[in-house]
């Protein structure tokens, strides 16, 4: 009974675990602490979008919008910051409103229009990335030194080791996360819709204020990493996470989500991530093998998880 | 006694229509405390409406409710919870990946500043199942773990956490087996011990007389009657659900005598044919223009049985012989003359975005594969035909087929299938939420059929309409084939006896 | 008038009207055409040109967005089928050679269809969502297109496999041939035969279709594989336009174009009726707007909002009629119940 609840986050930590392990025993320096940590401080904004999708994903819906929305903050807080002289202690708060109210909008149209998720948050996309090139189509670099002093700043740990504060806000961001799911009305009714739409809404919970809670929440989520992000490349660019929401999504699936909603766990996302930046680590070690290997084994990864994610459903749907 | 007490529910005049149909018109209810009231109706008599429009899913058009006295208005399913009604539905609206303690409590989960108490709700939810419904089951597993007569129960201690006054029961016994279902009876005998007021909703005669203390009527969305059960004879009810169309049933013509089915040649043979847990292995011969039915409760295998002989599923063990040669596609089959319509008209039947045309052809044109067509005036000759023959309604080809009612998509469907002028046509309750008239066509046709040479197999929960066009009824009880009875032993007594068995 | 408004056609081509009006009065010679050593020249001979890829991909979409499906690795398969054919003519003897050429663009073709039919099993075979099952191949698909080109822009110098994208016949650029040839087959194999049934049939309600005799799972797997097959063409087309293969950028974004050109057209997300040449207007409305947006000067990237907006206008208008809806809200706005719960009785 416990195994089939939790297979396949099981699935998910063995495969950390294992290919942690197999890194470790390749190269030399690969088994440190530290280097688990860069996996956090490279990967802190991937980490804060996918949490956001997992809860869109666990509803049954999906978020395309986020790289766009990532790339629109870091767009929006490096003109403000950088051409119009606001103080971060400003635009932080307002980029972060302005992601959440994108994604409320979104939430908005999908529930009271319901045209699929998918078509809206693509929309979603193409107006969030169009709206960069709108405020420049260059880099704008920042210098502020607020943003370089958080950029810079190494948290010591025991041993040596040091993390960013990007690292912490996302650590704090999935720690909320998993309250957010567990112990709270608003992440329960998340589930209750995954399962089953009409029933939630037979059973009186409130659908539409959570579904569209679910992808303000998404919205929130990846304007924060929008921040992080800002922080991690000191820069606005229109570029900026092009392609990320493939990423995020593939990280939410790899770590046990399912994709047709209703089941999937925070800590799961967070270890879906780790796989993606531990495969990248290990590319890198290796030197001779060429980036775009990390695209086919996360494929791979994906197919494998689809796969069980199938073969489990089937074996549930045949159980009287 | 009963009467004089003041009912907790009383709906009168209710009115509802949607666009095209008037799904109620007029329609009175009323409720007393401490009894179960069945509410009694064909498909499509309005049940279902009155219910979603108690309950807050439909607004009224007309008309008023009061509970309790009071005037009741709810906007939604939430409200009606908060007013004291709550429903279960008969396919489970529970959601299954939550678990079973979750499903009890969501919406009102005992909560400290904003935290779900998980611990607290879990001991509460297996002291409720346990109290009040001697349900002893681990309250932390996801509620799809269990059966559905579990989950329906799951479903009664939800509605009753909600501190209800009135329990709606909309079909639960459908996909229940009969020692599920006198779990249920017991249980609800205890809660109408309690005081609540129960309104159940069935298609099983013997359980509303089991069961139930006061009985509503309602045809085509129009109040017949009320009554107390033990005041209105089983014909009665039969002849109040069905109302005068009873008598067009009777001018029916039955089978001539003696049309005896041996001497003709097999055309399917099923011999140890069975799949595990759907039906065990039964032996069944169907010969040249005969009409076999089979009979038996909902759930006694009778789809299943319809499914493994059009190789719809795939059998365990067992042969399936369609003349001399194996069968094990439903494309097979179609080639080898067999036809099926299933009793999922809408998920298994109709296209539903394409017109009647090519919802007829469709079968056709898929044996003669994808290069092969059928021109286009050849189509709209056929759907001419068909329509006419079958008298479908409206009568234009090009109307998409959802937009056509139950019977007539069922004329649809028949029509596609004998445009492969099948051998052998499996009807898996063709009849069922058509109208009294489309019914009677559907019945004269399998007789015209079968007298022309065309063997079919007639599945249907009604035992009059098996009786009256079959020549050999194949009995199930419990997911397994009985007996088989013909000739002159075929009629309701020995039938009925079969399917009770003892 | 009424029932021309219903037409599936009349808004996208109101659309591609009012578009081509604008660029009329905005700029006069739009719709000059002049011709010049041999070629037509002109901004409507442009967007055909530049609209071929798109509309290839486009019409193969339809399709499988007609079975219920979605096909997002489109963009991939375009890199990839690139990628290979300019792999096979770089490392051939002699690049001009019509053999290499043949040989290339049959081996992108070939490949490009073993895609489809990866895509087509996992759906029909394994049963997977499409858009999950084809979300690993656009995954992996740039991996893998970047595998074959090794990282690398690819460049090649073979007029022969140069005249697929840009070359010309009868003063048009050969590449509308190709699109004209790949509608026509659709139009033929979809209209003329039985296909075109069997798909809406599959795409409306998969379980009766198998249920009458339709080969559900073999008309899926043959719809990924024409799929398939049209990002492939697509992708000799872009990559022979520019005679390199860049297996990071090529057909970026494809997918959402071509669905959204089909979603404009009119087929439904939810599978069923599907119509090619409303998708093929949908694909000229996206090219026709990029083009206008080139032409008046505004930064080409901006083309993404309205895009986004164009998105949205047209969901807005296909779902469920979208101001029927407005006051059927209103009517019933004290039920919210009545609306959700869509099936009665």
């Amino acid at each position: 009974m416990f195994s089939r609840k939790y297979f396949s986050i099981l699935v998910t930590c063995a495969l950390f675990a294992l290919m942690f392990a197999v890194g470790s025993y390749l190269y030399t320096g690969f088994f440190s602490l530290q280097v688990i940590l860069n996996l956090l401080i490279d990967n802190a904004f991937l980490l804060i979008t996918a949490v956001g999708m997992t809860f869109v994903i666990i509803s049954g819906g999906i978020d395309l919008s986020v790289g766009s929305v990532i790339a629109l903050t870091t767009m929006i807080s490096a003109t403000l910051v950088q051409e119009h002289g606001w103080s971060p202690m400003a635009v932080i708060p307002l980029v972060l409103l302005m992601g959440a109210a994108f994604g409320w909008g979104m939430g908005a149209i999908i529930h009271y229009f319901q045209i699929q998720p998918f078509i809206v948050t693509l929309a979603g996309m193409f107006l969030a990335r169009g709206l960069c090139y709108v405020i420049s189509i260059d880099t704008i670099t920042i210098d502020n030194a607020f943003y370089t002093a958080v950029a810079q700043t190494k948290i010591d740990l025991p041993g040596g080791s040091y993390v960013s504060i990007n690292v912490v806000i996302a650590l704090i961001v999935v720690a909320l996360a998993v309250y957010l799911a567990h112990y709270t009305r608003f992440g329960r009714n998340v589930y209750a819709i995954g399962g089953s739409e009409q029933s939630a809404l037979l059973m009186g919970l409130p659908v539409a204020q959570t579904k569209i809670g679910v992808y303000t929440l998404s919205g929130f989520c990846s304007a924060l990493a929008g921040v992080v992000f800002t922080f991690y490349m000191l820069s606005g660019y229109g570029l900026h996470a092009v392609g990320m929401e493939l990423d995020t999504i593939a990280a939410v699936v790899i770590g046990g989500t399912l994709l047709t909603g209703g089941v999937g766990y925070v800590m799961g996302t967070f270890f879906g991530v780790l796989i993606q930046g531990v495969i990248q680590t290990i590319i890198s070690f290796e030197g001779t093998l060429s980036s775009w290997w990390t695209k086919i084994v996360i494929g791979l990864l994906l197919f494998m998880f689809i796969l069980l994610q199938r073969v489990l459903s089937t074996r549930r749907s045949m159980q009287p | 006694m009963l009467n004089e007490r003041q009912p907790i529910l009383q709906m009168r005049r209710i009115h509802k229509h949607f666009p095209g149909v008037k799904a109620l018109s007029g329609v009175d209810f009323r409720l007393f405390p401490g009894e179960v009231h069945a509410l009694m109706g064909e498909n499509g008599a309005g049940k279902s409406t009155l219910i979603k429009v108690l309950t807050g899913v439909y607004s009224i058009d007309e008309g008023h409710v009061e509970l309790e006295g009071q005037e009741l208005i709810v906007r939604s399913p939430l409200e009606a919870q908060a007013a004291g009604i709550s429903t279960v539905y008969q396919e489970v609206n529970l959601c299954p990946n939550l678990s079973v303690a979750e499903n009890i409590f969501i919406g009102r989960e005992p909560r400290r500043l904003g935290r779900i108490l998980w611990k607290e709700m879990n001991q509460k939810a297996a002291d409720l199942l346990q109290e009040r419904l001697q349900l002893h089951i681990d309250v932390t597993q996801p509620l799809d773990t269990y059966s559905v007569a579990v989950q329906q129960l799951v479903a009664i201690a939800r509605a009753l956490n909600i501190s209800a006054k009135v329990l709606i029961l909309d079909e639960p016994t459908s996909s229940l087996d009969r020692n599920e279902v006198e779990q249920l009876f017991r249980i609800m005998n205890n809660l109408k011990k309690e005081g609540l007021s129960i309104l159940f909703v069935t298609h099983f005669l013997d359980q509303v007389y089991e069961i139930s203390d006061r009985i509503t009527i309602l045809r085509n969305g129009e109040f017949v009657g009320e009554y107390m059960a033990q005041e209105l004879p089983r014909i009665e009810l039969v002849a109040k659900m069905i109302g005068k169309d009873l008598r067009l049933l009777e001018e029916l013509p039955t089978l001539a005598e003696g049309e005896g089915s041996a001497a003709k040649e097999v055309m399917l043979e099923a011999s140890g044919l069975g799949k595990k847990g759907a039906i065990e292995p039964f032996d069944l011969s169907i010969h040249r223009g005969e009409v076999v039915g089979l009979a038996g409760l909902l759930g006694s295998g009778r789809t299943e049985i319809a499914r493994l002989l059009f190789a719809a599923d795939r059998p365990d063990q067992g042969t399936l012989l369609a003349e001399g040669e194996g069968v094990a596609t439903p494309r097979q089959a179609i080639t080898q003359g067999i036809a099926f319509c299933s009793e999922n008209r809408k998920t298994e039947g109709i296209i539903g975005d394409l017109s009647v045309r090519e919802n007829i052809i469709l079968a056709l044109q898929a044996t003669r594969g994808w290069y092969q067509t059928i021109s286009r005036k050849r189509q709209e000759e056929i759907a001419d035909e068909y329509i006419r023959m079958l008298n479908i309604h409206p009568n234009d080809p090009e109307q998409l087929i959802k937009n056509l009612s139950g019977g007539n998509q069922q004329k649809v469907l028949l029509a596609r299938w004998l445009l492969t002028e099948p051998k052998l046509l499996i009807l898996d309750e063709p009849t069922r939420g058509i109208d009294i008239g489309a019914k009677a066509e559907i019945q004269k046709l399998v007789l015209t059929l079968s007298q022309k040479g065309m063997s079919v197999l007639f599945i249907s929960s009604e035992l009059e309409e098996v009786l009256r066009v079959s020549n050999r009824v194949a009995v199930l009880r419990d997911r397994r084939k009985v007996t088989e009875i013909a000739d002159k032993e075929l009629n309701q007594q020995n039938v009925m006896q079969a399917i009770a068995g003892g | 008038m009424n029932g021309l408004m219903k037409h599936h056609l009349f808004w996208p081509l109101v659309v591609l009207a009012a578009l081509l009006l604008f660029n009329l009065l905005y700029s006069p010679d739009f719709f000059q055409l002049v011709m010049r050593d041999g070629h037509l020249y002109g901004s409507l001979i442009d967007i055909l040109n530049f609209g071929s890829p798109l509309i290839l991909v486009a019409i193969g979409m339809t399709l499988v967005i007609a079975t219920k499906g979605i096909d997002l690795s489109v963009g991939s398969v375009v890199a990839i089928s690139g990628a290979m054919a300019c792999l096979t003519i770089s490392e051939g003897a002699d690049q001009q050679a019509g053999g290499l050429v043949l040989t290339a663009v049959g081996m992108s073709l070939g490949l490009s269809l073993v895609l489809g039919l990866w895509n087509g099993f996992l759906v029909a075979g394994a049963g997977i969502q499409p858009i999950i099952a084809t979300l690993i191949l656009m995954v992996a698909g740039r991996g893998i297109a970047q595998l074959i080109t090794g990282g690398q822009i690819i460049t090649v110098t073979s007029p022969a496999y140069e005249y697929i994208g840009a070359g010309s016949l009868f003063a048009l650029p050969f590449s509308i041939f190709i699109v004209i040839a790949m509608y026509i087959a659709a139009l033929l194999l979809t209209r003329k035969t039985a296909l075109g049934l069997f798909i809406e049939s599959v795409g409306c309600n998969p379980k009766a279709s198998r249920l009458a005799g339709i080969r559900s799972g073999l008309v899926t797997v043959a719809v990924y594989m024409f799929c398939g097959l049209c990002a492939g063409i697509a992708g000799l087309i872009l990559s022979s336009n520019v005679s390199s293969a860049d297996g990071n950028n090529a057909g970026l974004w494809y997918e959402l174009d071509a669905i959204l050109a089909v979603v404009i057209g009119g087929t439904s997300l939810n599978g069923g009726r599907f119509y090619l040449t409303g998708t093929l207007v949908g694909a000229l409305i996206i090219q026709t707007l990029t083009t206008t947006i080139y032409m008046i000067g505004v930064s080409p990237e901006i083309t993404l909002v309205v895009k986004a907006f164009v998105v949205l206008a047209v969901c807005l208008i296909q779902s469920e009629s979208f101001r029927k809806k407005l006051v059927h809200r209103w009517k019933t706005r004290r039920y919210p119940a009545e609306r959700e719960v869509t099936r009665h009785v």
